[in-house]
């Protein structure tokens, strides 16, 4: 009963640590306004919106859409909005899909941001509420043990994530949109940064910054039209989310289960059986560096314990067999509730061959992932050039 | 589209000294919901929820919410930060791609910690109008002037609605505020937020709502009394207050045609968290009292858990129509100052 649906344009701003020039409303329109003319449609076109973003404290105003409603041009339409933790960007553009997967709209406008300038999302994340374990300051306090237990396990040498951080500065200098263009980036400046949670040092985490993206998402009609009107798009050919709990007996933070299945129920989906060589290239969430070949592992591309091999080997560079994080990636833009989106929409350029300077040559299918809460909430889709 | 039913519903709803937390009092809903089924959150296809960060008062409050449902092994889940009805919405979405045919609802919000009016002072435009922090009862008190002042309502009017609230509440073993008032005495009680009296207010609740749907043949299976969701649209209005004209609802109106909304409806609960807000739904719907039994629950004016109290309204109607009160019913969610965001929702009873 599912129908066919696809990416018809996408946009985003450019990523920085605060946009001083635009409110919370003209960031959003910013991205949603490239996003239609690179659809090359129009307000009226757009049936519904869906946005997404992370915690309302990251910017201190409660259920922001409600005051978006005009900025998104949804006065007089349905408008939803997604928070499932960072894995909201990629949440909430599922939930785009489906409304036209479920045949109840044309087009759908998925829009997600933040604007992290506003507020203090380190502290944002760490209020202490009573009677509660008090939490650690910020995310890398949480993740460092994680990748402490990465590194045991896997023997993964030290500098693995130096090698990632490096591969995605350097994409990023290929990508006008990208927050961070670091152009004396090298492996010893990485390798020579501030230790921040041990192991992570300060190169090897994301930014803060202000940012949003946007997609137009069309029903098979709407897309066979922007074909023949010689616009490319992006066919979603699966779409899954998993999640799991915060904390209990069984749970495995380094390989979370709940990815593994996610994984699993989106290949199954788009019909794969083999990701390593049906994917073409990726564009996976990678706050801290070491959750590349964490999350290599976790989305099945390699065995357990060997994806920092594929690091190491150059397998995941923008000219290796299986290019990660070609737009710069997480490491390189962090507008946190967008960060999904935004992988989402990279992935989907791809296969459109409208990525610029950091597309995969003939990439023909790619997977957006991204994820969120302490490794337990994902969200996937697998797109492609063809129709499924 | 695929015919989707309510095939249980249990809520909680409680005052303000429940010293409960979210995880607490929502548990104990989701195992009442799931157990006249005979089903597990686990054999759930899909499991969505409603909530608010800023009710709990800390970032990412539904994720330890979700330990209420234990996913584990993980399971395929979302979460709007809306109310619970835009969750049903969601769901219901879902359950048209016809790979799945059961979903769990729920939503729950704790208003009791802060204060609610100015908790929501924050969902207005963040850079001129709340720094203002004008609070949820003196926009409200706004919108009722410029009712009164229309000649569409008089303070009488919103008196009635009051007393039958009170009286309806009676009936009703989650409602705060109950009891058989006299309309001329209510006119008597001082102004709180002028034209609004204190009773025109909602009370300050905490609470949850979970209900299960299920598709077609599956929810026959499951239930003798499946409820059918027969339409459901949702729409927003400007945020901006001083483009509207408050005295009507268009949003309401154009979800309500969407959803197919006809005269022939026996039951309606519309989430109106204050007095007048009843009268302009039911205009923006073509609800005629004397044929439709308007909030036979008390509705938002006997108990009012922000988040989940538009869910409320959904799990009231189909609960009176699986008990054979009616044939036809709406229910309606809102959100936003002075009902600026509505959904409505056309339900009907198996034949």
């Amino acid at each position: 009963m599912s129908q066919r649906a696809a990416v018809l344009g996408t946009g985003q701003t450019k990523h920085v640590s605060a946009r001083k020039d635009v409110s919370i409303a003209g960031l959003v329109r910013e991205a949603a306004d490239r996003a239609l003319a690179d659809a090359g449609c129009t307000w009226d076109e757009i049936d519904a919106v869906v946005i997404g973003k992370a915690p309302d404290m990251f910017e201190g105003v409660m259920m922001p859409e409600l005051y978006l409603a005009e900025a998104l041009g949804s006065v007089g339409k349905p408008l939803m909005r997604v928070h499932t933790a960072g894995s909201v960007g990629g949440s909430t553009a599922i939930v785009a899909t489906h409304l036209v997967q479920a045949g109840i709209h044309e087009r759908v406008l998925t829009v997600a941001f933040e604007k992290q300038s506003e507020s203090n999302a380190m502290w944002a994340l760490s209020i202490r509420i009573p009677f509660s374990q008090p939490l650690v300051a910020g995310a890398g306090g949480y993740f460092a043990p994680i990748v402490r237990g990465y590194m045991r396990k896997s023997g993964a040498p030290v500098d693995t994530g130096y090698k990632v951080v490096l591969k995605d500065r350097l994409n990023a200098l290929k990508n006008p949109f990208a927050h961070v263009h670091e152009h004396d980036i090298s492996y010893d400046k990485i390798a020579n940064s501030p230790l921040l949670w041990d192991p992570i040092r300060y190169s090897e985490t994301c930014p803060s910054s202000d940012g949003a993206g946007a997609m137009v998402i069309g029903s098979e009609r709407a897309a066979d039209e922007a074909v023949a009107n010689g616009r490319p798009v992006a066919w979603i050919h699966g779409t899954a989310v998993r999640s799991e709990p915060t904390m209990g007996a069984g749970r495995d933070r380094v390989n979370p289960h709940a990815g593994r299945e996610c994984a699993k129920a989106v290949y199954a989906e788009a019909g794969i059986t083999d990701p390593f060589r049906q994917i073409d290239c990726a564009e996976i969430y990678v706050p801290f560096s070491w959750f590349e070949p964490m999350w290599l592992e976790n989305l099945g591309f390699a065995e357990e314990g060997t994806g920092w091999k594929m690091v190491h080997d150059g397998t995941t560079a923008l000219d290796g067999e299986l290019p990660i994080n070609m737009s710069g990636g997480v490491l390189s833009s962090n507008p946190i509730g967008a960060s999904g989106m935004i992988r989402f929409l990279e992935a989907a350029n791809q296969v459109r061959g409208t990525a610029g300077d950091h597309q995969v040559p003939d990439a023909k299918t790619a997977l957006g992932h991204a994820y969120g809460g302490g490794s337990q909430f994902f969200a996937m889709w697998v797109v492609g050039s063809e129709k499924k | 589209m695929r015919d989707v039913a309510i095939v249980s519903y249990s809520q909680y709803t409680s005052r303000r000294e429940d010293t409960r937390n979210e995880i607490e009092f929502l548990l104990p809903v989701v195992k009442e919901t799931l157990a006249p089924l005979g089903l597990t959150t686990h054999d759930m296809g899909f499991t969505v929820s409603g909530s608010s960060d800023y009710l709990a008062g800390q970032s990412f409050a539904f994720v330890s919410a979700l330990d209420a449902v234990g996913p584990w092994p993980p399971i395929a889940e979302s979460h709007v930060e809306m109310d619970g009805a835009w969750a049903l919405y969601e769901a219901w979405v879902r359950l048209q791609h016809g790979d799945i045919d059961t979903a769990l609802v729920y939503a729950f919000g704790k208003s009791s910690p802060g204060d609610i009016g100015r908790v929501l002072a924050l969902q207005l435009e963040p850079y001129m109008t709340t720094p203002l922090w004008p609070d949820a009862a003196s926009l409200a008190a706004l919108q009722a002037r410029a009712l009164l002042d229309s000649g569409k309502a008089s303070e009488k009017d919103l008196a009635r609605v009051v007393a039958r609230s009170r009286r309806s509440a009676q009936d009703n073993p989650w409602a705060q505020l109950k009891g058989d008032v006299d309309e001329a005495a209510l006119l008597d009680a001082p102004l709180f937020s002028d034209p609004l009296r204190k009773h025109d207010l909602p009370p300050v609740s905490d609470g949850a709502a979970v209900m299960v749907l299920a598709a077609g043949d599956r929810a026959r299976q499951l239930t003798a009394n499946p409820v059918w969701i027969r339409g459901i649209d949702h729409r927003i209005d400007s945020h901006a207050l001083g483009s509207r004209d408050l005295t009507v609802s268009p949003s309401t109106k154009l979800a309500g045609e969407k959803a197919g909304v006809t005269p022939d409806i026996d039951i309606a609960e519309l989430h109106a968290p204050f007095s007048h807000q009843e009268l302009i739904l039911a205009e923006a719907l073509g609800l005629d009292e004397t044929r439709t039994r308007i909030n036979p629950s008390g509705g938002a004016l006997a108990s009012n858990p922000v988040m989940a109290a538009g869910l409320i309204r959904i799990g009231e109607a189909a609960k009176r129509l699986a008990a054979g009160e009616g044939r036809r019913a709406v229910a309606h969610a809102t959100s936003g100052p002075c009902l600026q965001q509505n959904l409505v929702c056309v339900l009907e009873a198996e034949q």
